[in-house]
């Protein structure tokens, strides 16, 4: 059972990433890496993370997504035009992709230990059937202040994000944007 | 029907989380729209986070898996202020392909 999903999954995942690259069409790419993210969030469920399987379909494939299919709506991204890219990318990106999936290969293929580990025997850590209370309290406890840091985080983002967006020229052209006096 | 029950290694998740980070990279270099660049480096934020959970299972430690929810929490930021930067130079240039944006150029 463990075996069918991680294949169909897994092969959803790769389809989803090569569809990524091979659609000109943004919004498409778009869709593909919603299907790349979906498919990701069954593989941690495989492997015993269920708190972050919700959080990344909520946050990923939800939030994010969204974010990246309203901008591509937003400001009408047409087909995009191939070209040949720069001759850097060509002549020195491609060979050092191919080195890198190779030595990540050979590295992962002979490490000792990950060939004795599988997976299968439970879905979980922990064997009352859940790790979420571990999570929760190493969260909640230990690492409590970075995790209140990442909401500072988040709000300085929120207030980047909207300092940057906002055009120029409102205060000219839209009438009911200006502020009153 | 043995085949059905055969245990999964976990080789084969990092596998595909370095197969995916490699089609990140890929993407990376040779998409032309500086939208689908920025899915491309989602693409690879999210292999990483595979071999994370990968490791945390292997390890039987729940702080792998906290990682990666900080790692989305940092993502779900940087994607915010990216397509507020991409709407900005969409404004200014009027054009979503990263050749045209080469006023820094050499």
């Amino acid at each position: 059972m463990h075996l069918i999903l991680f294949f169909l999954f897994a092969g959803f995942c790769l389809a989803g990433a090569i569809n990524l690259l091979l659609q000109t069409h943004p919004i498409n790419s778009a869709l593909s890496l919603i299907v790349v993210m979906t498919s990701l969030a069954v593989l941690y469920l495989l492997l015993g993370a269920e708190f972050l399987a919700i959080a990344q379909i909520i946050v990923y494939a939800g939030a994010v997504m969204v974010l990246f299919t309203f901008v591509v709506m937003l400001l009408n991204a047409g087909r995009e035009e191939r070209t040949l890219g720069s001759r850097a990318a060509a002549r020195v990106g491609f060979p050092a992709v191919v080195v890198l999936l190779a030595v990540l290969a050979t590295i992962i293929l002979r490490a000792q230990g990950l060939a004795s580990a599988h997976l299968g025997v439970g879905l979980t850590n922990d064997p009352n059937g859940s790790n979420l209370v571990v999570l929760s309290q190493v969260l909640f406890h230990e690492l409590l202040l970075p995790f209140e840091l990442t909401s500072v985080l988040i709000l300085i983002a929120i207030l980047g994000a909207v300092a940057i967006a906002r055009a120029e020229g409102s205060k000219v052209d839209g009438s009911e944007r200006t502020a009153p006096k | 029907m043995s085949f059905l029950h055969q245990d999964v290694p976990l080789t084969w998740y990092l596998l595909v989380s370095a197969v995916l980070f490699s089609l990140g990279v890929v993407g990376f270099l040779i998409k032309r729209n500086i939208i689908t660049v920025f899915m491309s480096i989602e693409l690879m934020l999210n292999a990483v986070n595979l071999s994370f959970v990968t490791f945390a299972y292997q390890w039987h430690e729940v702080k792998g898996q906290i990682f990666v929810f900080f790692v989305m929490m940092v993502a779900a930021a940087e994607a915010a202020v990216g397509l507020a930067i991409i709407i900005a130079v969409f404004r200014v240039r009027a054009t979503l392909a990263v050749d045209r944006i080469n006023l820094m150029k050499l």
